[in-house]
Formats: C-alpha cells, sequence, structure tokens
C-alpha cells in the first residue's frame, strides 16, 4: 500500500515538473520531449536486450509500426472519435481519443511482436540479432510502399497531441511496468533465462512463453514511443526508422547498462543531450560522438550502471562511503 | 528467356562483389564469434583509396586496385589493435558496440575529408560491349568476375595450404587450444583482418567501376547484405560465403528487374530470415548440437 502511494506521489511531482518546463525555452522544451521518448525506447529495449537476453536490432520497426498505425488512426479516424465524444469538453475528448490511439498502436507493434518473436526467438545471440534487424528493415520496406500513409513521400498532417506531461506520463507507466515485472515471480523468469537458457527451461520455465512476453512488451511501448513520436513531429518518413535508429536505441541501453532502467534513462539522457551539446563543433560531432563511443566501451564496456539501479538508498550509501 | 539470363549475368557480377565483402564477415566471425560491423566501411575506404590512386595519380586499374588494398589492410590491423583486441576478454555486446563506433567513425571522418556527396568513379578503363547472342556483357563484368574469382582462389589457397591458413583454421575451431599448442593468437586475428580487409578494398574497387557512383555511407547497405551472405551459405565456411553471394547478387537482380526495385532491399533480410528458421547453420554449413 505503502508503495502504490509512493508511485502515485512520484507520478504527480513528475506530471507537476513537466507542467512547468512547458514555459522552458522551446529548443530545451524539445529535448526534453525526446529525452522521454527515447527513454521509453531504451527501457523498452533493455527489457528485451538486458534482462531477457535476447539481442534484438529491430526495435525501430516495432517504433515505426506503432507510430504510423495511431497516426493512421488520427488522421482517418481521429473526428469521426471526437465526434462521438462531443458531450465531452474537446480537450478532454481529445486525450481520451489519443490516449485509446496510443494503445492501440502500441497493441498492434505488440501483436507484431508475438507474431515475429515466435518463429525468431528460437535463434540465439547474432543470430537473432541480424534476424531482427532485416525484419525491421523488412517493415520500413513495407510502409515505403504502402500508399495508404503516404509512402516514400512522407505522411503529413497528423494533429500535434503530443506534448511532455503525455511523455512523461508514458515513461513514468514504462518504468513502473518494468520495474514491477523484474521484480515479480515473471521476472525471475525472465532473468533466469538470460543467465542461463538451458538451466532454467530444465527448472520447468517455459521459456518461449517468457521470451516472447518480454519481447512483445518491449514491442508494445516501442509502439506507444512510435506514436508520441509521429503526434508531436506532425509528420513521420520512413527514412526516421532505419536500423541506425535501432542502433542508437540500443547503445543508449548498453551505454546505461544492459539489465538498469534507471541506466536506460540516463543512457537515453546523454546520448540525446551529447549530440545537441556538440553542435557547436559542426563538421566535428559525428566523430566527436563515435570516438566517445568506442572510449566508452574500452574504458568501461559494462555502462555506466552496469547491472545495478540507481536508488537513494544506494546513492546515501555511497557518500556515506565517501565521508569515511 | 534472353532477358532472364541476361539478368542473371547481372546478378553474378553483383554478387561476386557480395561475396569478395562476405568473405572477410565469415572470417573474422569465424575467429572472433563476432559481427564487425566495421568492415562495410573498410569497403567504402577501400573504394576512396582506389578513386584517388585511380583518378588523381592517373595510376593504372591494377595498380590502383593493389593500392586500395594495401591501404585497406593497413586500416584492418590499426582497427583490430586499438578498437578490438583490448576488448577480447569483455563482452561480446561491448565489441560489436565498438565495432558501430568504429563504423560511424569511419563515415564520419570521410564525410569530413571528401565530403558527403556522391562523386563519379574515374573510369580508368574505357567501356567495351559485346553482344553474344543477344546477351549483353562488358568489360567490366569480365573485369570484375576474374578479379573475384583470382582472390578468390588465392585465398582459398592461403587457408588450406599455408602454415597461417592452418593456424586460422586451429583458431577458429578452438582457440585456448591453439593457444596451448604455441599459435600466436595474436597475428593470426591480425593477419584475419588483414585478408578480410584486402578482400573489401578489392570490392570497393570494383565497385567503383561497376557503378560508378561513390560516397562515405555507401558501406551501410552491401555490409549488411554481405553479412547476410555470409550467414546464407553458412557462417565460417568459406567456400559459404562464396555460394551466399553469389545467390543473393542474382536475386536481388532479378527482384529488382521484374517485380520491384523498392523490395530490393528487402529481399536479401526475407532470404535470411527463411534461411534462419529453416537451416540456421546456412546451406553449407553443418548442425551442431548444443551440448550442456
Amino acid at each position: 500500500m505503502k508503495k502504490n502511494i509512493l508511485t502515485i506521489i512520484g507520478l504527480v511531482i513528475l506530471l507537476i515538473l513537466a507542467e512547468l518546463s512547458k514555459n522552458l525555452d522551446p529548443y530545451l522544451y524539445q529535448i526534453f520531449v525526446f529525452f522521454g521518448i527515447n527513454s521509453i525506447l531504451a527501457m523498452s529495449l533493455n527489457l528485451i536486450n538486458g534482462f531477457t537476453g535476447q539481442f534484438s536490432l529491430g526495435h525501430a520497426g516495432f517504433m515505426a509500426a506503432g507510430g504510423y498505425f495511431s497516426a493512421a488512426l488520427s488522421v482517418y479516424q481521429g473526428e469521426n472519435l471526437l465526434r462521438l465524444l462531443s458531450f465531452l469538453p474537446r480537450g478532454l475528448a481529445q486525450g481520451i481519443v489519443f490516449f485509446v490511439f496510443l494503445i492501440l498502436g502500441g497493441l498492434f507493434a505488440a501483436i507484431l511482436g508475438i507474431l515475429i518473436g515466435i518463429p525468431t526467438l528460437r535463434l540465439k545471440g547474432d543470430y537473432l540479432a541480424i534476424a531482427t534487424l532485416g525484419l525491421g528493415e523488412i517493415i520500413r520496406v513495407f510502409i515505403l510502399n504502402l500508399d495508404v500513409v503516404g509512402g516514400p513521400r512522407g505522411f503529413p498532417g497528423i494533429p500535434k497531441l503530443t506534448d511532455i506531461t503525455w511523455v512523461a506520463f508514458w515513461a513514468f507507466i514504462c518504468f513502473i511496468m518494468i520495474f514491477r515485472l523484474i521484480h515479480s515471480s515473471h521476472g525471475r523468469a525472465i532473468v533466469s533465462i538470460r543467465e542461463d537458457e538451458t538451466a532454467s527451461e530444465s527448472t520447468g520455465i517455459n521459456t518461449t512463453y517468457y521470451k516472447v512476453l518480454a519481447f512483445s512488451i518491449g514491442a508494445f511501448f516501442a509502439g506507444v514511443a512510435g506514436g508520441l513520436f509521429a503526434h508531436y513531429l506532425m509528420m513521420l518518413h520512413p527514412s526516421s526508422f532505419t536500423f541506425m535508429r535501432s542502433i542508437e536505441i540500443l547503445l543508449m541501453v548498453v551505454l546505461g547498462g544492459l539489465g538498469s532502467i534507471t541506466g536506460s534513462v540516463i543512457g537515453a539522457f546523454i546520448l540525446t543531450i551529447l549530440p545537441e551539446a556538440l553542435r557547436g563543433f559542426a563538421q566535428l560531432r559525428l566523430i566527436i560522438y563515435s570516438l566517445t563511443l568506442i572510449i566508452l566501451m574500452l574504458v568501461r564496456p559494462s555502462g555506466i550502471m552496469g547491472n545495478k539501479e540507481l536508488s537513494f538508498y544506494r546513492l546515501t550509501k555511497f557518500f556515506q562511503k565517501r565521508k569515511e | 528467356m534472353v532477358n532472364i539470363l541476361q539478368q542473371v549475368l547481372n546478378g553474378i557480377s553483383l554478387g561476386s562483389i557480395y561475396a569478395l565483402i562476405a568473405l572477410g564477415y565469415t572470417m573474422v566471425y569465424g575467429i572472433l564469434k563476432f559481427i564487425n560491423f566495421a568492415h562495410g566501411d573498410i569497403y567504402m575506404v577501400g573504394a576512396f583509396i582506389g578513386y584517388f590512386a585511380l583518378g588523381t595519380w592517373n595510376l593504372p586499374f591494377a595498380l590502383g586496385l593493389i593500392i586500395a588494398m594495401l591501404g585497406a589492410a593497413i586500416l584492418g590491423i590499426v582497427i583490430e589493435r586499438f578498437a578490438y583486441r583490448p576488448l577480447r576478454l569483455a563482452p561480446r555486446i561491448s565489441l560489436l558496440i565498438t565495432a558501430i563506433g568504429v563504423s560511424f567513425l569511419l563515415e564520419n571522418l570521410m564525410v569530413l575529408l571528401v565530403g558527403a556527396s556522391p562523386r563519379s568513379f574515374p573510369q580508368s578503363i574505357p567501356l567495351k560491349v559485346y553482344d553474344i547472342g543477344g546477351l549483353i556483357l562488358t568489360n567490366r563484368q569480365i573485369i570484375i568476375l576474374s578479379t573475384a574469382i583470382i582472390l578468390m582462389i588465392i585465398l582459398q589457397f592461403i587457408v588450406m595450404r599455408t602454415k597461417i591458413g592452418k593456424a586460422m583454421r586451429a583458431v577458429s575451431e578452438d582457440r585456448e587450444m591453439a593457444l596451448m599448442l604455441g599459435i600466436n593468437i595474436d597475428n593470426v586475428i591480425a593477419f584475419t583482418f588483414v585478408i578480410g580487409s584486402v578482400l573489401a578494398a578489392a570490392g570497393g574497387v570494383l565497385v567503383g567501376l561497376y557503378f560508378n557512383k561513390i560516397e562515405p555511407y555507401m558501406g551501410v547497405m552491401p555490409g549488411l547484405k554481405a553479412f547476410v551472405a555470409a550467414v546464407l551459405g553458412g557462417i565460417g565456411i568459406i567456400p559459404g560465403a562464396m555460394l551466399g553471394g553469389f545467390i543473393l547478387g542474382i536475386a536481388e537482380v532479378l527482384v529488382s528487374a521484374f517485380i520491384s526495385s523498392t523490395v530490393r532491399d528487402a529481399v536479401s533480410f526475407i532470404i535470411l530470415i527463411i534461411i534462419l528458421l529453416v537451416r540456421p547453420s546456412g546451406l553449407l554449413g553443418k548442425h551442431i548440437r548444443e551440448k550442456v
């Protein structure tokens, strides 16, 4: 009970902070929005890569699927639904419709995740990585040939519904859901697959079920993030979802530490800020970016947080040790 | 019918280039068990060295090809020494991320040095077109195919008949055992990178000759497709990479000629997923049972 109250208080504080940050400089505001979306992507990929130990490189594909699906719903069905809800104040109705569409986008990505996961999760290691990378690219090529959503011209005219409060809300939900999942008995089953798949199978864990479960939950949140992304930019283009995007998300996860949810948030923060902070260096920016990456891996291969979580308890302990 | 044969012929030219790149992937994977994401970019650097050797210094084609191969060999050694060797005992994922970092670095360095816009490759060999019973064959296609086949024969000779080749096979079979038997693993791994880079650079110069266009990001897609070719043939198996390269090249050209050119990039991945599901060890691979 105490836990639930704390959770709700945390959410409220976060939402108030989000509301306050709307007064920020628009450039800074945009960075915060992308930071939020990136952390949802990183946390959900961490569930697949870090906790389940299944090396997936297809996250951009799920993001594209969810984003395009919810954007198409908004463009083609949004007005109809709003008319149905016309007895409500327009702002509230719009919020409800947006919420439903985001969830539908996420579910669409999750179903895709189940369909893709059942055959491909039989593969291991690098093979799974390349197969998921390939599937992500196939999703992108499919969208490129889909005329309903603009194909290679891009998909304009998506209503701007995302603001930082929505992003913060979903990031929080994603965090709590993955955190709770990992600390439940299902979570222990999931982590046991990462540690030793054969051993966990022989103790009676249905490894396929748990792998597909983690994969589809990850895909769900990637789809939601895609929806938020679509309704923020008001325009989607298949070129935003190449495998480079998947790699970018993977970098956030690895930088923060595989198997650390708070690490993913930190990783998302750094990799959202770093390219912006280096903007002054113009041409050298991307070189510094890639060098930072290589050096970080050489110096600290397990990422910033390792597989530990950032918590007040650990922080206070850390500082107490310092004093001694 | 003639049309189909013509497309198959074009596919073989493209496939021989994929095969050259795939060989580098397969050899590095065979020994280090990791996907060298920077391999496609070494191919790109090779193409650019060839561009300067042929265009700026006006060297003959064969010499330019050799210089490109030498340059790439040095690059391969440097990358292996400074980026991959310190991580040899680290988890594989850190190695993979480092490879991605190296790949970014090479691309962006190239953008900084020569700019991002595509350049036309110097046409040091004048184009001749032969017409054989309705089939059109250019002298460039002949050069590409013959260069690729000669390099593959040399490679096969090195791996099967020389001492270092024997050491390479030993390391890929069991690294620790090879170490215990007195094989200098560092040298063998460096040598593997040299061979892979040399072949990739040759592929880069040939692509420049064939498609007449090079740019800093040209290595990304062919790199991925070459990896697919390596998996298709059975990763770690040298003839498999050649076979996979040819199959992929032909399939891709046929699809873009008769179905749609936008689907072209998806073809190789669809092939990949089918092969992984049906025969994960590849066409020529043997199934290895997992032991606990």
